[in-house]
């Protein structure tokens, strides 16, 4: 009986082998990973890199980026303004959601709508839309209160959901943490993107399979994609080593160097668009973390430039980084539309007296003291850099003391309040991708505009930074729609804080992704992954 | 017997508060979710709604109040970070965790009484001395450490064993489980191992040492000089009576095994409550956070409790006790 029942089992487990080895032949899995899970299936539920990205592959938007980041036709065929206050949308025809109903102006009206209220993290996408207009089931026409030249590059981010779905399942609204009851969106999806969600497992796993049915030709291959998230990055690399993985997206920079020996294994790394940078407090008339009572030092442009030409950002690519970093002298990287290339260069470093004669001129003779704040869990090697920092400005007579938490603790410290007041923070580092838009626009308007409460502008200006002939040019470059004419503006204000030395750019740090070698994929500049350029072999 | 539980559960509830306000109190420190909660671009004031919204601004006993009044009814709210509700994210996890560590400890109790008999029973012996000295790197070496070594050997290099996960699952009701499918049962076997070895040490010692004890005794020689087999003498005398301190240690240490998955959660990437602690602690999650240190609170009462019932099963003594006190109350 016993040999009986083994034998049985044997002959199972044979015809299984069998039947999964004939699936294997043709069927094309992708299983990759990350330090974190996506946070909902919701696509507006965070405006996080990874999770748009994620979902895009389920979800699309009306214009969608190609490899080199330029807008491409997306769920829209054609775009353009018929007025400065008006644009309009061509839509896709014959394009299906992937439960088969068509897509339609309804989907797009719904969806826009769905973006710029509720729980929703995208409204800051919506300033400057007045009304979403339906023409015909296939033109949808936007009204702006002020001439918005960005709003087809901001809709690349909104991702289009299916009406009838959302209805039917009570999802019409954005999910919200602080509503008590959940939202069918956050585990659910209905898009009519490559792929369709076939399992979501939060915190387990997330299977995405073909979309047999998608409007574009696949330059993918993929059958079957399974996203899992390991947190450790010791077993992430040891999973890609042996194979339980086919890509890893957060590769951690000092694991770099032995994956590249690996002879299965390829790492793919370059720039990010994101700019880690240092800023100083420049609006109170006394520093809170100072010896220096009564004034500023760092009102006078004298301190800010010996700060920034004493600062070897090589010295930190060398060795804190291990290479893995691009120095840059803009607050925006190449790639972002208004990067000036022209101007992307670092003023030479100072010797140690001609700093100290800056200091001194500026009626610091002796230095002084001033507190610092650094994240130590958010940016690559965040801490390291500005210990790296704290003894390069020590040389120069600065001591610097050095406080570096985790990220909760560090932005509520350093971010501007809610009312507008300044953070608590002397000089601090921050990392800032004008992620929404890829337009320098963005960066004037959050990091180098005067902080109003009434304009809303200068939001993450944490230095108080002001420049009154700035402003007017950011002001006049977010409607200008003449390309020749807003060129010009962004140089001269690129110039001006750059002269001014409002902040002491870094680096762009690396994106460094690992696969093993029998897969081919498209890394971007903004760290996205669209899975619909995976090719596995 | 049942004042004795009555007794026991109204202590567990001041255990289960106390714990309740201890989270709480930590909470304040480990930072402003707020910041995880939104994307960079979000406004000063949606922040502040945001914050008011969840009820971050009120003073720490009303919020632990608030927690403590919707615990009562089921309700944990919906976390920070997913949205999703808090009672249903951590029952999905509780099996995974519940199954690893019910191997962890089958394979602590398994493989560490009959070794710890062993070593008792032959002190001098080679192989002994082999055990003795080997169980020292189950003490000495961090469970961080074993695992990634684990995973090295036995994925990377003899690709024999999955490195993360938890393999294929069936579903049985709410329940899923990983021990009806190969892949599942493959997953099971380094996590396990890995979880188990402290415990796996430390029952040994323990049996161990109770046994050298407990084989000087006097009733032992005697029964030797009543001419009983040895197997009778070794395991129907002297283990038995070395069980009262083994079960102590095995439960609470079943209680540890729950808690401390964290690590071993986190190495292999084991979708338990471990895991997703580990998460919440990084995004100030703290529904997520208090809720989990509450049923962890909840299992070492629960614990605690089955022990105590269990010496009575095991030691005929307080049985006696425990009839004459029941008796005495009636």
């Amino acid at each position: 009986m016993k040999v009986d029942i083994r034998r049985w089992a044997l002959a199972g487990t044979a015809a299984l082998a069998l039947s999964l080895g004939t699936v294997a032949a043709d069927a094309k899995t992708f299983k990759w990973a990350n330090s974190g899970d996506v946070s909902s299936m919701d696509p507006y539920y965070r405006n996080e890199t990874f999770l748009t990205t994620f979902l895009e592959n389920i979800y699309e938007p009306l214009v969608r980026r190609d490899k080199k980041l330029a807008l491409e036709p997306g769920l829209a065929v054609k775009w353009g303004q018929t007025a400065p206050t008006t644009w309009f949308f061509d839509l896709r025809p014959g394009v299906k959601f992937h439960d088969g109903t068509p897509f339609t102006a309804d989907d797009v009206i719904f969806s826009l709508h769905r973006a710029s209220t509720g729980g929703s993290n995208m409204k800051g996408y919506f300033t400057s839309v007045k009304t979403v207009r339906k023409v015909s089931d296939m033109r949808v026409e936007i009204d702006t209160s002020v001439p918005d030249p960005l709003l087809a590059i901001k809709l690349a981010t909104i991702a289009i959901m299916s009406k009838t779905w959302a209805e039917k399942n009570n999802a019409t609204v954005a999910a919200d943490a602080t509503k008590n009851e959940e939202n069918f969106a956050t585990r659910n999806a209905m898009g009519t993107g490559p792929f369709i969600l076939k399992d979501r497992r939060a915190g387990e796993k997330t299977i995405l399979v073909n979309n047999p049915n998608w409007w574009d030709k696949p330059a993918h291959n993929l059958t079957e994609v399974i996203f899992t998230p390991v947190v450790n990055p010791a077993t992430r690399v040891a999973a890609l080593k042996a194979g339980d993985i086919d890509m890893m997206y957060e590769v951690p920079p000092q694991d770099t160097e032995g994956l590249k020996k690996d002879a299965n294994i390829k790492v793919i790394e370059g720039p990010e668009t994101r700019i880690v940078y240092l800023g100083f407090d420049q609006e109170r008339n006394e520093l809170l973390e100072s010896n220096i009572k009564g004034k500023n030092p760092f009102k006078d442009r004298r301190v800010r430039e010996a700060f920034y030409r004493s600062i070897d950002v090589e010295a930190i690519k060398r060795t804190v980084m291990r290479g893995q970093s691009y120095p840059t002298a803009l607050m925006v990287a190449p790639g972002i539309n208004g990067h000036v290339g022209e101007l992307d260069k670092r003023p030479p470093m100072l010797k140690t007296e001609e700093a100290k004669k800056l200091l001194a001129d500026a009626g610091y003779p002796n230095g002084f003291e001033t507190g610092m704040d650094c994240p130590n869990d958010r940016y690559v090697n965040d801490e390291k850099i500005c210990q790296a920092v704290v003894a390069m400005l020590a040389r120069i007579g600065i001591k610097v003391n050095l406080l570096a938490q985790t990220r909760s603790k560090y932005f509520t410290k350093i971010l501007r309040k809610a009312d507008f007041g300044p953070g608590d923070t002397s000089f601090y580092m921050l990392g800032w991708s004008p992620a929404a838009t890829y337009d320098v626009h963005n960066v004037f308007e959050s990091l180098l505009q005067t902080p109003s409460k009434e304009t809303k502008k200068g939001a993450f200006n944490a230095s108080g930074y002001s420049n009154k002939k700035l402003d007017e040019l950011a002001d006049k470059i977010e409607v200008e729609t003449d390309k020749a004419k807003r060129d010009a503006m962004i140089l001269e204000a690129t110039r001006l804080y750059t002269q001014d030395y409002a902040y002491i750019p870094l680096h762009q740090q690396a994106v460094i992704w690992a696969s093993r070698k029998n897969i081919e994929l498209h890394q971007p500049a903004d760290n996205r992954f669209p899975l619909r350029f995976v090719q596995v072999k | 017997m049942l004042a004795f539980i009555l007794r026991r559960l109204a202590q567990s509830i001041a255990v289960l508060l106390a714990v309740g306000l201890v989270a709480f109190a930590l909470f304040h420190y480990i930072g402003d979710p707020i910041n995880a909660m939104v994307g960079q671009d979000t406004s000063m004031q949606e922040r502040e709604e945001l914050r008011e919204k969840l009820g971050l601004n009120d003073p720490a006993p009303l919020q632990f109040a608030r927690f403590i009044v919707n615990s009562v009814q089921g309700k944990f709210g919906l976390s920070y970070r997913t949205s999703e509700p808090v009672g249903r994210m951590i029952l999905e996890r509780l099996p995974a965790t519940l199954e690893l560590a019910f191997c962890a400890a089958v394979f602590a109790m398994g493989v560490g009484v009959p070794m710890g008999v062993w070593t008792g029973l032959y002190p001098r012996h080679w192989t002994s001395r082999f055990l003795q000295a080997a169980s020292l790197i189950g003490v000495s070496l961090p469970t961080f450490l074993i695992g990634i070594l684990l995973i090295m050997i036995f994925a990377v290099i003899l690709g024999l064993l999955p490195s993360f996960g938890r393999g294929n699952t069936v579903q049985l009701g709410w329940w899923t489980s990983g021990f009806f499918t190969f892949s599942g049962l493959k997953a099971l076997i380094l996590p396990s191992i890995t979880l188990g070895l402290f415990q796996l040490t430390l029952i040994m010692r323990l049996v161990r040492s109770e046994m050298l004890e407990v084989m000087r005794t006097d009733y032992i020689k005697f029964a030797r000089a009543r001419g009983l087999s040895n197997r009778a003498v070794n395991f129907g005398h002297a283990l038995k009576n070395t069980l009262v301190p083994v079960i102590t240690i095995a439960g609470l240490q079943l209680g540890a095994i729950i808690a401390f998955s964290i690590v071993t959660e986190t190495v292999f990437s084991w979708p338990g409550m471990g895991q997703l602690f580990v998460q919440s602690v990084q995004f100030a999650d703290i529904p997520v956070m208090a809720a989990y240190l509450l049923l962890v609170a909840f299992f070492f009462v629960v614990i605690n409790l089955v022990v105590d019932l269990l010496y009575y099963a095991v030691d005929p003594r307080l049985r006696g006790g425990m009839t004459t006190a029941s008796a005495r109350g009636h």
